[in-house]
């Protein structure tokens, strides 16, 4: 066991996987992670080239070249940096290119603020990337070693950003463990030919001009890399789980087997949820927690399968999105269950803004809450906002 | 030729990287540099373009008009995509594959610069190739910064020219303190092969300004392309010369007597609206930034 930071994690992982190449430029709270790689191979320890440049997004265009040379490539962002890297996230997914990054969760501007929701990630649900979420430093170590080797799939090749929460995962040490070098680079097995869209003895052109005759099926061919991804991660989870007794899904489920009631969450506040749940079970109450670490791709199949049979659910997204009947989570399940002849009722809540708190309370108030509506027979849910001042 | 220094014969590579069956326009001054370019460089050469015209000159998917490896990338990202592919070959240890950005002068001057500035301050093993045209050519003629004063496009309009000098790019380059930097003209190859041959064979950040007309943009006939582009040299709208190390400057045509600006002015469209205070304001600024060029080649010879 090592005491260590979500940051630390990452770079503990980058450092054992050592990529080519490890890109560089500061935003809060991820630069820390980039630091202690730069320390890491400034030492000695790890043997990557380290490249600063000029901008978030001459980060994430760097990663695409070196990438698109056949090169294995990381870097770190957070908030603003990976809204500045939208354009280019789109041409990594496009070309199908292999790129890892660490995300750093922490809510968009303006106000400026350095805490954590999910405002930077979820704004780029449409990129094209594997989004997976992280509840802890454990966890932020464990995706980021299998997001290479799900990225790099050859049936793959689709980026993928591994989200911690800002501060409260980032910034927060926990006891975690950490693998054996040789460990890692047996699972990673880095010895696999990569691929080169850059081949000077096959010259290709990448990402040219193309019209409405065949830019569909281009799109198409980019949605079966990450449509295969579905396969891939459920059995790199289990590859993961077998060889270091941590086994990853899609998601989590917690006391949701003969629950009627469930709350849906991601990341960092799933911690507080599962104790919650505890809290009520105590009590008698048949409540449960599915925590959801793969956003993209969506898993609607298995979430029907887990989630059919509750009478109701709670849907709590840390993210808002003006003008939409809740958050991108909510949506999406919903629209995942709509088609079941039997579904429970869906309630779309907000929480966590930029850091704000939401407690043991809060989570059990959710849960009265439901059961009451749902004993009531009360109508449509509508959205509730968590620990906000009236 | 109006008494140059007429630059030493050399022999050209016959070999075509360039394909015919571009989508170019008719004259395009940005295709000439891109045939020149391809026969020094070789096969061994890496491409990537950002947002420009030779975007949709190279072709349609699956076609391509250039047969080396050529990777498309965002507006602003064709210095950094360049540095990132170059990473990525020497992770392989690829070392003798030379990258090369390829630009307009928007996806240069404007939007692109951030990323050349990075690029040049870390000394990136790059070369950056922009082709000026002057203006946002492939979206239809917008001012960019490289747009000379008095000069119409569709964002500047005859009633409302342009009324702020091309941005001094070389400069800019150069006081990064970069091995090289360079203007060159389509209608002196051997000074641009020379110019490409001595890139080719330094290490570090390379960028060379290639002087490219547009007729379509500038709003006259394609056969004056080369004559066009001639002018701008002799007239001193457009000097070519180099500097080393970001300090050492040379003129590579420096005649004893120049063309009056309005001969090169008078060709064009886009400058049909300029009366004769327009015509001496450009040739008195011409003179004074000659002057000052003049005064950095004998300064830092």
């Amino acid at each position: 066991m090592e005491a260590l930071d979500g940051n630390s994690a990452i770079a503990e992982a980058i450092k054992q996987i050592e990529p080519d190449v490890v890109v560089s430029y500061p935003q809060s709270p991820s630069i820390l992670i980039l630091e202690a790689i730069a320390l890491f191979i400034a030492n000695g320890e790890m043997d990557s080239e380290f490249l600063n440049v000029e901008s978030d997004y001459s980060a994430m265009s760097t990663c695409i070249g070196v990438a698109s040379s056949g090169g294995r490539v990381f870097t770190a962002t957070a908030s603003q940096g990976l809204a500045l890297m939208h354009e280019a996230l789109f041409i990594a997914s496009s070309l199908r290119l292999p790129i890892v990054i660490g995300v750093t969760n922490r809510t968009l501007a303006a106000p400026i603020n350095f805490n954590a929701d999910h405002s930077d990630s979820m704004a780029q649900r449409d990129s094209g990337w594997i989004q997976i979420f992280s509840e802890n430093s454990q966890e932020a170590y464990d995706n980021i070693i299998q997001a290479f080797k799900i990225a790099e799939n050859k049936d793959v090749r689709t980026p993928v950003m591994v989200g911690i929460d800002s501060v409260v995962t980032s910034n927060l040490c926990e006891n975690i463990h950490i693998q054996k070098n040789e460990e890692i680079l047996e699972f990673e097995n880095k010895s696999n030919p990569t691929y080169s869209v850059l081949d000077i003895e096959n010259p290709k052109t990448v990402g040219s001009l193309c019209a409405s005759d065949y830019f569909f099926e281009h799109k198409m061919n980019q949605n079966n890399g990450i449509e295969n991804s579905r396969k891939v991660i459920k059995n790199v989870g289990k590859e993961f789980g077998d060889r270091f007794n941590r086994y990853y899904g899609y998601f989590e489920t917690y006391e949701l087997e003969d629950a009627e009631y469930a709350v849906i969450l991601m990341s960092s506040s799933a911690g507080t949820a599962k104790k919650a749940v505890d809290e009520m079970r105590k009590r008698g109450e048949k409540v449960g927690l599915l925590k959801l670490r793969v956003f993209r791709p969506f898993p609607y199949k298995e979430l029907r399968e887990s989630l059919s049979n509750l009478k109701s659910i709670a849907v709590l997204d840390r993210v808002l999105t003006p003008g939409t009947y809740g958050g991108p989570l909510f949506i999406e399940t919903m629209a995942a269950l709509y088609n079941l002849d039997k579904r429970p009722l869906v309630y779309p809540y907000i929480y966590g803004l930029g850091g704000r708190d939401i407690t043991l309370k809060h989570i059990e108030n959710i849960f009265d809450d439901m059961k009451m509506a749902f004993d009531n027979g009360k109508g449509i849910p509508e959205i509730k906002y968590i620990n906000l001042r009236e | 030729m109006v008494g140059g220094e007429i630059m030493s014969k050399l022999t050209i590579p016959q070999e075509e990287i360039m394909s015919s069956g571009h989508l170019g326009c008719q004259g395009c001054g940005a295709t000439i540099a891109m045939r020149y370019m391809l026969k020094v460089f070789g096969r061994k050469t890496m491409l990537t373009f950002p947002a420009c015209c030779w975007s949709v000159i190279d072709g349609p998917w699956p076609y391509s008009a250039v047969s080396v490896p050529l990777f498309h990338t965002a507006f602003e990202t064709a210095a950094i995509a360049a540095s990132g592919i170059k990473s990525g070959l020497d992770a392989f240890g690829k070392k003798d594959i030379n990258v090369i950005a390829w630009a307009g002068d928007g996806g240069t001057f404007d939007i692109g610069i951030q990323a050349i500035s990075g690029a040049a301050e870390r000394n990136d093993n790059i070369l950056y190739i922009v082709y000026d045209n002057e203006a946002y050519m492939n979206t239809g003629i917008q001012r960019s910064s490289a747009t000379p004063w008095g000069a119409w496009t569709t964002t500047t309009p005859v009633n409302n020219p342009k009324n702020r000098p091309k941005k001094d790019l070389v400069e800019i380059i150069a006081a990064h303190r970069v091995p090289y930097t360079a203007t060159a003209s389509i209608a002196y190859p051997e000074d641009f092969i020379k110019k490409l041959e001595k890139a080719k064979n330094i290490e570090g950040f390379k960028l060379i300004h290639i002087f490219a007309p547009c007729p379509t943009g500038w709003k006259m006939p394609p056969d004056l392309t080369v004559k066009v582009a001639r002018l701008a040299v002799q007239t001193r709208i457009f000097p070519i010369y180099e500097v080393e190390n970001g300090v050492s400057y040379k003129l590579n045509f420096n005649p004893k007597k120049f063309v009056p600006v309005d001969e090169y002015l008078k060709l064009q469209g886009r400058f049909r609206h300029l009366k004769e205070d327009g015509y001496k304001f450009i040739q008195k600024n011409v003179e004074y930034e000659w002057e000052l060029l003049k005064k950095k080649v004998e300064t830092f010879k």
